[in-house]
């Protein structure tokens, strides 16, 4: 049964992520303008655009149907009950027990099959083409995810969350190599899940370089509002999920006091602000990569998720 | 279990009905109603003995059958398991046969000449199931494949089913014979046929392993296991909607059946390499499956395919069963076959589903083809609705039951590192990051037939006048998917369902959560993972409740129609212009199938001043065709050529090979003894 | 497990060499392939470094300089100017066995040696068991390389990888003396001269790179 304080923890963990999703994406919008030398837009801006979209009028395509309309709202919500589930500030959160990370996994794999189930409902060829592209992505993506779960299954023992948070903060696993690994497959693998360059590009509307963007082409007003937010929360449920699994130092743990929260509450827009600046100089130093060079990209990750569950055997003497 | 005997032979009586008053049409209907009668029968014993234990008498013997043997016929947990799997599929199947239209694009023929066969199958199917004979197993398992096979061939004017019914009936051959050498081996103890007396009798290591192939080739080849899959995607398709449902979702549940009966059962302590043997072939299984179902146009051979794909999945599960068994790990063995039990109704489920509601599709629209179809979500709004639920399902995506029997497996594999065998631990990863292509590569095949069939806009006028079918079609998909939904969001009552079975099997059940915990889903590990549906649901509905009522009263709530951006069209650009399922597949294509299905894309364009279309053509070839079967062919072919010599000796030669085959007979004999 | 941090920083490199033993195998570019293989010299020579540093053996200062200038500099300097001479062009591919092939088959060969290597030592610790492992897998790597490229300078790079994968042998295993690593190096130094000879050969007779064109040129087939 979860605790009053776990439950009222985990409805702190809903806001925050909420509040602080298109925080980061102006931050990384922002940043990245700076290194190209333009001034960019304030950091504030994606609430504005947020708000300005749920005051605009929807404009459907006359044979949209009920499945495009409830899948902004769909995506969304599967969304944000994954980031709800991944630890930022405490490992004490009342639905923790309830997912693991491949329910997380699987939740964001929901909101993507909405997504591109939406594309093709207009029936024009720009949402086949994202949606097509979309699941090519996700599917070369999997299996590198999984080598991670792997590795963070033989050295921990669970896949629960809080578990893997927990015994990373413990110090008692030491800098392992299969570590390093997981982290660089796990890095790729949220470049490509979350459309950023060189995968997709984020920015443009330029038919050839566009996934993401191609599927929800067709959206507008308070449905767009929603697919960006559900978006932007997706790229903030990555950099946690990273920050939770390598960087989890700061966390409070159950039963820790007020001053742990509070300290682990002040680290989280440090951490995401530092995964964002990361996320903007891997952005600008970096091409965009044609559709069929994404097999490379995404191999390699499998690779090393792959090499460091073999050298974790081998570490533990075969 | 004498119930059971009797809804069986009332299956075979119905046949016989079905056989001289199939004209009639309301003969039809109380044959199909009759038969759904008796496998409710049947699923509802088979569950009351789940959740009991018991309905009285497990064994009961027929004087039929050979002049020296009663036919027995016994349950216990396992067959009562796949009883009630198989038997829920046959109770959707025969509803949705009572109102199917006929004509659903296989061309007008009447119901009088398949029919007859419908509850023979059924029945063959539950005979397999409560046989506890080696005799009445293989009566039960060929009455089966044959009465699969007429039905293939009711079909037989459409071209290529008489291909396909000739593989099938070649494989389905091959694969009891098969059998037929394992059980003889199993019974070489003492000569008794009996599972109880084959269960007695200790087998040496090498007859164990020679038993196990020979069940992996007659069940395998079944249920479709890759390298003896090619069947299946031939012979599926070409059935009637209704049996193909229970073909792909029923009768490969008793070839896995035959599959854990045999070898889990009644050869008993497996090796680790069986368990490597199976977990490889399922993981190749599996990506294979999928990445052939991404290509299909014909809606029905995808449907197909994706089967080859979930008997990966199952056999995944098996695998890792027997690793784990073979190395004592019996808490990580219950859970590697509850995941494995639980695929197996999932499976069955959704995909029943899947096949009915295609069934509803080729009804309306006439046509199997993809590219003909779209928009039909306006047309068929409930159909729509209870195919996206099993596609969602199929997909392993929350909160459908797919889902569930794909995060245990992955569970599964994740304490796979604990193995002690080298090769194993080393192919577990692969298998999981295999099973993970195919899980991700499966939702993007089921978009891609959701989307081009449901969504967009009509391709054709056969799916532009599309109509809603009949109440009791719509009524068998609704249900199946209602079912998607509880397990999903259930599991735990699956799971009651399952463990007393794994504990029989493997010696300890699975733990489930105690206390308030118990909707929750958790794998053995200490720690573990954990899944709860009930809280996902709960959190969606109110999320999405809350979302909309917000986005309603705070945002703008006004909305307009408006024609789609045409991409630089200033009008409409018409339904041609929409992605197709061809140009879905492409990057898929050009990924994987380039090398593994050596898939060449082909353009044929008209020069300038030519007024021809251009013709795009794609050309594919399973691999296993060019590196199992053709080089086998051409060896039994040298092979006979070399023994054609035989046939024109003169008698001195004959009479000597008869003197050396007795000399090399006894000389076995005096060996052995 | 053997002494933290040491261990743990070896394993690394050794891993990280690993990987681009596998980028050499994926990478189709000439001129990309001519960089990957200098940045594995350089983490060669990091890895020889750090042996060194963390054993307190300092004849493997000097072979980290050795390889350093040899394999991070000198070779591929060479190897540039070669490509500049012959005016191969920047986009030149040479594809090799393709992502997929070269995954499945380099992890195969890295499984191998594992296994191959675990049993035949079982004297020694694990960190030099490991080490020999994955020299063992590049030095496999190497080979596959040469086999699957019909470019002959990507032939070159694969032989040099054969080589770098001896030397790491070399470093992970203590004991083996100076003069045999000096020797190994100036040996690959000179073949890689031979080498580039041979290549200006054939580029200046056959006007390829493909020594597949060569097989047109063999007497003895039929």
């Amino acid at each position: 049964m979860p605790t009053l304080s776990s439950v009222l923890l985990e409805i702190l963990q809903l806001i925050l992520m909420l509040v602080l999703a298109p925080l980061l994406v102006g931050w990384v919008r922002w940043l990245k303008a700076r290194l190209l030398a333009r001034r960019g837009p304030p950091i504030l801006q994606p609430y504005r655009d947020f708000f300005r979209l749920c005051g605009k009028e929807v404009v459907m395509a006359h044979n949209a149907s009920w499945l495009y309309r409830s899948a902004p709202y769909l995506v969304f919500v599967f969304v944000w009950t994954a980031a709800a589930l991944v630890p930022t500030f405490t490992t004490d959160l009342a639905l923790s027990p309830a997912f693991d990370l491949i329910a997380v996994v699987g939740l964001l794999g929901t909101a993507r099959f909405m997504t591109a189930l939406a594309g093709m409902d207009v029936g024009t060829s720009f949402g086949g083409i994202g949606s097509s592209r979309e699941m090519l992505i996700a599917a070369l993506a999997e299996p590198a995810m999984l080598m991670v779960i792997f590795i963070l299954g033989i050295v921990v023992h669970s896949t629960a969350l809080p578990d893997i948070a927990n015994a990373m903060m413990s110090g008692t696993l030491g800098l392992r190599v299969s570590f390093a690994m997981a982290l660089f497959a796990i890095l790729l693998v949220a470049i490509a899940e979350n459309g950023r360059i060189p995968i997709d590009n984020p920015a443009t509307h330029l038919e050839l370089t566009m996934v993401h963007e191609a599927m929800v082409l067709e959206y507008s007003g308070r449905h767009l509002a929603l697919i960006e937010a559900a978006g932007m929360l997706r790229l903030t449920l990555y950099i946690a999920l990273i920050c939770s699994i390598f960087v989890s130092f700061g966390m409070a743990t159950p039963g820790a006091g007020a001053g742990a929260i509070l300290v682990g509450l002040a680290l989280v827009p440090v951490k995401l602000a530092v995964g964002g600046a990361m996320v903007a100089i891997f952005e600008t130093s970096i091409a965009k990569m044609r559709v069929f060079r994404y097999p490379e990209f995404l191999a390699m990750a499998f690779l090393m998720g792959l090499l460091g569950v073999i050298l974790l055997y081998i570490s533990r003497g075969w | 279990m004498s119930l059971i005997g009797s809804s069986i032979g009332l299956l075979l009586l119905l046949g016989l009905l079905a056989l001289i008053a199939g004209h009639c049409q309301r003969a039809t209907v109380f044959v199909y109603a009759a038969s759904a009668a008796a496998a409710a029968i049947i699923a509802y014993l088979a569950l009351s003995y789940l959740i009991m234990g018991s309905i009285g008498n497990e064994i009961v013997s027929y004087p039929i059958g050979l002049p020296w043997l009663r036919v027995q016929l016994g349950i216990d947990s396992l067959s009562a398991f796949f009883l009630f799997v198989v038997n829920l599929g046959a109770v959707a199947a025969s509803v949705f046969g009572i109102g199917y239209d006929k004509n659903d694009g296989h061309g007008s023929h009447g119901t009088g000449r398949f029919l007859p066969l419908f509850p023979l199958f059924l029945a063959g199917m539950n005979i397999v199931l409560v046989a506890s004979d080696a005799f009445t197993f293989l009566l039960g398992w060929e009455f089966m494949s044959l009465s699969s096979w007429l039905l293939v061939l009711s079909t037989h004017r459409e071209e290529g089913t008489s291909r396909a019914a000739n593989i099938y009936l070649v494989m389905a051959g091959f694969g009891t014979a098969a059998l037929l050498l394992a059980f003889g081996l199993l019974a070489a103890g003492n000569g008794d046929i009996t599972f109880a007396a084959m269960r007695a009798v200790p087998l040496s290591p090498l007859m164990a392993s020679v038993v196990f192939g020979l069940v992996l080739i007659g069940a395998g080849s079944k249920a479709g296991l890759v390298p003896l899959h090619v069947w299946l995607p031939l012979a599926h398709p070409a059935a009637p909607s209704h049996v193909s449902a229970l073909m792909s979702g029923v009768m490969t549940k008793v070839a896995i059946y035959g599959l854990i009966r045999i070898v889990f059962d009644l050869v008993g302590q497996p090796l680790w390499w069986w368990g490597m043997i199976v977990l490889v072939l399922g993981g190749i299984t599996a990506v294979l499956g999928v990445l052939q179902a991404m290509m299909q146009r014909d809606l029905k051979s995808m449907l197909a395919y994706s089967t080859v794909e979930n008997i990966g999945i199952i056999t995944i599960g098996l695998g890792l069963t027997l690793a784990f068994q073979a190395n004592g790990m019996k808490a990580l063995a219950a859970l590697a076959m509850t995941a494995a039990l639980f695929h197996v109704l999932n499976h069955a489920i959704f995909k029943s589903l899947l096949f009915l509601g295609v069934g509803c599709v080729l009804t309306a629209t006439h046509q199997r083809d993809m590219e003909k179809m779209g928009g039909l979500i306006h047309k068929m709004p409930i159909t729509a609705a209870a195919f996206l639920v099993g596609c969602i399902a199929i997909s392993g995506l929350p909160p459908m039951n797919g889902f569930v029997s794909e995060w245990l497996t992955f569970q599964a594999i994740l304490n796979g590192s604990d193995l002690v065998q080298w090769p194993v631990r080393v192919a577990v990863p692969v298998v999981g990051a295999l099973l993970a292509l195919a899980v991700a590569l499966a939702a993007g095949a089921f978009v891609r037939t959701y989307g081009v069939v449901f969504l967009g806009r009509a391709r054709s006028s056969h799916a532009s006048d599309a109509v809603e079918v009949s109440f009791s079609m719509k009524a068998s998909v609704a249900v199946l998917a209602l079912l998607c939904l509880v397990i999903g969001v259930l599991p735990t009552s699956v799971l009651s369902l399952i463990s007393p079975l794994i504990s029989q099997f493997v010696g300890v059940p699975l733990q489930v959560g105690s206390g308030l915990s118990w909707l929750t889903l958790t794998s053995e590990t200490d720690g573990g993972g954990s899944y709860n549906g009930v809280v996902l649901l709960v959190m969606v509905l109110a999320f999405m409740a809350g979302l909309i009522y917000t986005m309603h009263s705070f945002g703008n709530r006004t909305s307009r129609r408006s024609i789609p951006w045409g991409c630089g069209f200033t009008d409409d650009p018409g339904p041609v212009s929409q992605y197709t399922a061809s140009s879905f597949a492409q990057p898929i294509r050009r990924v994987f199938g380039a090398s593994l299905f050596s898939a060449r894309d082909h353009v044929d364009m008209p020069k300038p001043g030519e007024t021809r279309a251009a013709v795009f053509r794609v050309t594919m070839r399973d691999p296993v065709w060019d590196w199992v079967f053709t080089p086998l062919l051409g060896s039994i072919g040298a092979l006979t050529d070399k023994i054609n010599i035989l046939q024109s000796l003169t008698i001195r030669h004959y009479l000597g090979l008869m003197l050396a085959t007795l000399v090399v007979l006894i000389g076995v004999v005096a060996a052995i003894q | 497990m053997t002494s933290g941090i040491s261990y743990d920083v070896a394993h690394l490199l050794g891993a990280v060499v690993l990987l681009i033993s596998f980028a050499l195998l994926v990478e189709q570019r000439v001129i990309a392939l001519i960089s990957t293989f200098a940045a594995q010299g350089v983490v060669l020579s990091l890895a020889a470094l750090w042996e060194g540093w963390s054993h307190n053996i300092h004849h493997l200062y000097l072979s980290a300089a050795i390889i350093f200038t040899v394999k991070a500099m000198i070779i591929p300097m060479t190897l540039n100017f070669l490509v500049g001479a012959m005016k191969v062009h920047h986009h030149e591919t040479d594809p090799g066995l393709g992502v997929g092939g070269a995954l499945a088959i380099g992890i195969s060969l890295v499984v191998l040696s594992i296994v191959s290597i675990f049993p035949i030592a079982p004297a020694v610790t694990v960190l030099t068991k490991e080490s020999l492992a994955l020299a063992f897998s590049v030095l496999l790597h190497g080979m596959l390389m040469m086999v699957t490229r019909r470019n002959a300078i990507s032939q070159l790079i694969g032989f040099m990888s054969i080589e770098n994968g001896l030397l790491m042998a070399a470093i992970g295993v203590q004991g083996m003396p100076l003069a045999v690593e000096v020797s190994i190096a100036f040996t690959v130094l000179v073949a890689a001269f031979i080498f580039g000879i041979f290549i200006f050969g054939i580029r200046d007779r056959v006007e390829t790179l493909d020594i597949h064109q060569l097989d047109l040129y063999r007497g003895e087939r039929h």
